[in-house]
């Protein structure tokens, strides 16, 4: 089992991120994180500012805070909406209810994280927001290496050997497929595999994905499924 | 009296008192004036009657005796006491007989009932001097009134005037001074009773406004009191069970809600001082303890990577806390929807079956069919999986092969969703009451990961879904029941 720490690794693509948020210190900790991470990062201190930067600007994905002077971040996401602009936004919140995130999400939000949260699980679905990352949402075969996951046969193959997966087993494996290259958090997969959004008491998700690993890992050389230490998963190969 | 006019006057009860009194003056002077007007009538009816028999005997004392007949018997009947009025005058008008002095103008100039109550003036009364000395000529007064007589208005009478055979005229009349009497006297007693109804209403619709006006001020003061910091004191019930106690009620239901939101406040950043000063502390402490004397730069890593791991541990527990506050304070969501308990156990089974085979525990849900009620889904997960979590932890110090087992029953107008272990259990019945409040983890659990909050939360979320988390000693090992309301009894949350 190869182990790495969210810093060191090497993201594919570089990102152009738009920070909405008006504390100051938080703010400047995002940006001198997201730079580090190898991504471009600007900060706007409060809506009307945002919200002209968003609109002007071209960004790959804006994180909103939502309590913000002078403009609030959901009405800021409802202007940009409703002018076409299409740039995914996750919203961050120190309100962390589940009307809260689905009043978030209906503004037009495509992700909620509520403060305080660990950076590496903000980075996590920052860079699974950005589109031009990852794989396309209408491929009908997800390919990694020599893993081979069909989604209208419901069939896996590593290296032309089938492979047998439980429902729940392929809808893992298709989410991490699809967001290969990328960190996926255990909370990711609860929400996208499961549909909760809380957080598991226990290592329930490990326990999964290490059953998963026992399947497409077994009886071949090269492992496929890490694990990033402090932050989640990753599947990549080679 | 500390109430002053105004006062009460700002007192709805004394505003409709008022307009019930003015309602009620407008309706008694329209039934005095109805009343006297309508016994007026009856006695000028009667008096008529009176008339026509009395002129029906003269006339018949007239065919019997001729003219003097006729004033003979008038004469008779004058001297009775309270008799009416009799005249005879010839054609010109000049009065022959009667015990009538004078009389109006034009009363006998034509047949029939007067139309009006006349002036007259009878012999033997006197209005003045120079009536008394007229009163011995009787015989030489004119039918035509003097100024005087009307001056001096003498007594009002009707009269029925009669032409007899020979050209004679005979008036007959009655004195209208016994229903004039009769018709003050119905006025009299009628404004007398309606003013004391009224001093009546006065002083009741002063009672009730003052009594109303003063139990508004002692709720007024109690509340002062409440809100000057005695969050205890409650308002006066006095038991007469009517609107005001049942304000004081609702209003002293809602005080007790608020003490239970601010003990439950109290309570939860006592907890807060509590639970997360600890943890702090210890993150303090690793800090310092690697800042001072030197270390290798893989022992620097490992005190920041433990620093993480214990923040998110205090970020998750400080989520936990907010949460469980927040559905106690009653959160309040649009965001229920149908809910299918038997699909919820299902995905949360297989969410930690494969934890419970890693630790050697058998997790089986035994479920068919739906069971829907209104709710959340999210949170009931939570709740649900908080419990199985807590089950596969606690079941494996069973003697005898450790397993939990989920069912779902439908009894008595509840949904029951049963989490059974065979584990220990909690024996003692304290300690089970106990279990699911915040923070609190018995002895031998001490020694295992979590916070304390799992079993909280899940009790916060069935309160949520107005139901009930049940912890019933099972043998061996625990059973935990979250007991929903059938969705009959909560349709209503959505409408």
């Amino acid at each position: 089992m190869s182990a790495a720490t969210a810093s060191e690794i090497a993201y594919n693509g570089s990102m152009k991120i738009l920070v909405i948020e008006d504390d100051r210190e938080a703010a400047d900790y995002l940006e001198k994180a997201f730079t580090e991470a190898g991504h471009t990062a600007h900060v706007a201190g409060d809506g009307e500012t945002g919200f002209a930067l968003a609109d002007s600007g071209d960004y790959d994905v804006m994180v909103v805070d939502r309590m913000l002077p002078r403009r609030d971040g959901l009405s800021v996401i409802a202007a940009l909406r409703s002018r076409g602009n299409t740039t995914p936004v996750l919203i961050l919140s120190a309100l962390g209810e589940v009307d809260d995130r689905v009043t978030g999400l209906r503004a037009g939000g495509d992700d909620y994280l509520t403060k305080p949260y660990a950076f590496s699980e903000l980075l996590a679905r920052v860079e699974v927001l950005n589109r031009r990352a990852g794989v396309k949402e209408s491929e009908t075969v997800y390919r990694s290496g020599d893993l081979e996951l069909d989604r209208l046969s419901h069939s896996v193959k590593r290296a032309g050997k089938e492979i047998v997966l439980q429902p729940r087993e392929f809808r893992l494996l298709e989410y991490l497929m699809r967001h290969a290259g990328q960190v996926v958090t255990r909370t990711m997969l609860l929400e996208n595999v499961w549909d909760y959004h809380f957080d598991p008491q226990t290592n329930v998700i490990d326990v999964h994905v290490s059953r998963l690993r026992g399947k497409i890992e077994k009886g071949f050389e090269k492992p496929i499924l890490h694990t990033i230490r402090g932050a989640g998963y990753m599947l990549k190969s080679g | 009296m500390a109430l002053t006019v105004p006062a009460i006057m700002k007192t709805t009860a004394a505003r409709l008192s008022a307009l019930y009194l003015l309602l009620f003056a407008i309706c008694a002077v329209l039934l005095v004036f109805y009343m006297t007007s309508l016994s007026a009538r009856m006695l000028t009816a009667q008096t008529q009657e009176t008339i026509n028999e009395e002129v029906a005997d003269l006339a018949r004392s007239y065919q019997r005796g001729g003219l003097p007949f006729l004033v003979r018997t008038m004469e008779r009947r004058s001297r009775a006491p309270g008799a009416n009025l009799y005249m005879i005058a010839d054609p010109n008008g000049e009065v022959l007989a009667g015990n009538v002095q004078s009389i109006e103008p034009g009363v006998i100039a034509r047949e029939g009932w007067t139309e009006i109550p006349f002036s007259y003036e009878r012999y033997g009364e006197s209005t003045g001097g120079e009536q008394a000395q007229g009163a011995n000529d009787a015989g030489k007064t004119s039918g035509q009134a003097s100024p005087q007589i009307r001056r001096n208005k003498g007594h009002d009478a009707i009269a029925l005037v009669v032409r007899l055979p020979n050209q004679m005229i005979l008036l007959v009349g009655r004195d209208l001074g016994e229903p004039e009497r009769f018709r003050s006297v119905v006025r009299r007693a009628l404004t007398l009773t309606l003013g004391m109804m009224g001093l009546g209403a006065l002083l009741i619709w002063f009672l009730v406004g003052r009594t109303a006006l003063k139990r508004i001020d002692n709720v007024s003061e109690a509340s002062r009191r409440i809100m000057g910091g005695d969050l205890t004191g409650r308002l006066p019930v006095t038991g007469a069970g009517d609107e005001f106690d049942r304000l004081s009620e609702n209003l002293n239901a809602m005080l007790a809600r608020i003490a239970t939101l601010n003990e439950g406040l109290k309570q939860v950043s006592d907890n807060i001082a509590h639970d997360l000063k600890t943890p702090l502390t210890r993150l303090r402490n690793r800090a310092e303890a690697v800042l001072s004397g030197k270390h290798s730069a893989a022992d620097y890593k490992a005190a920041l990577e433990g620093t993480i791991a214990e923040s998110d541990q205090l970020i998750k527990t400080f989520n936990a806390i907010l949460m469980i506050s927040r559905l106690e304070a009653g959160y309040s969501s649009e965001n229920t929807t149908q809910v299918d308990l038997a699909a919820t156990v299902r995905d949360v089974v297989e969410l930690y079956e494969p934890v419970a085979e890693e630790a050697g525990v058998t997790l089986e849900a035994n479920v068919t069919g739906p069971y829907l009620i209104e709710g959340n889904r999210e949170l009931i997960g939570q709740a649900l999986s908080n419990i199985v979590d807590n089950a596969i932890k606690y079941s494996t110090d069973a003697t005898v092969k450790p397993a939990v087992k989920v069912s779902l029953e439908h009894i008595a107008g509840k949904i029951n969703l049963v989490v059974a272990d065979n584990g220990q259990g909690i024996p003692d019945d304290a300690d089970r009451a106990r279990v699911t409040e915040r923070f609190v983890r018995l002895e031998k659990s001490r020694s295992q990961p979590g916070s304390g909050l799992g079993l909280s939360l899940a009790k916060a979320i069935m309160k949520f879904h107005k139901g009930t988390l049940d912890l019933q000693p099972a043998d061996p090992g625990l059973c935990v029941v979250m007991s929903f309301p059938e969705r009959e009894a909560a349709q209503g949350r959505n409408g």
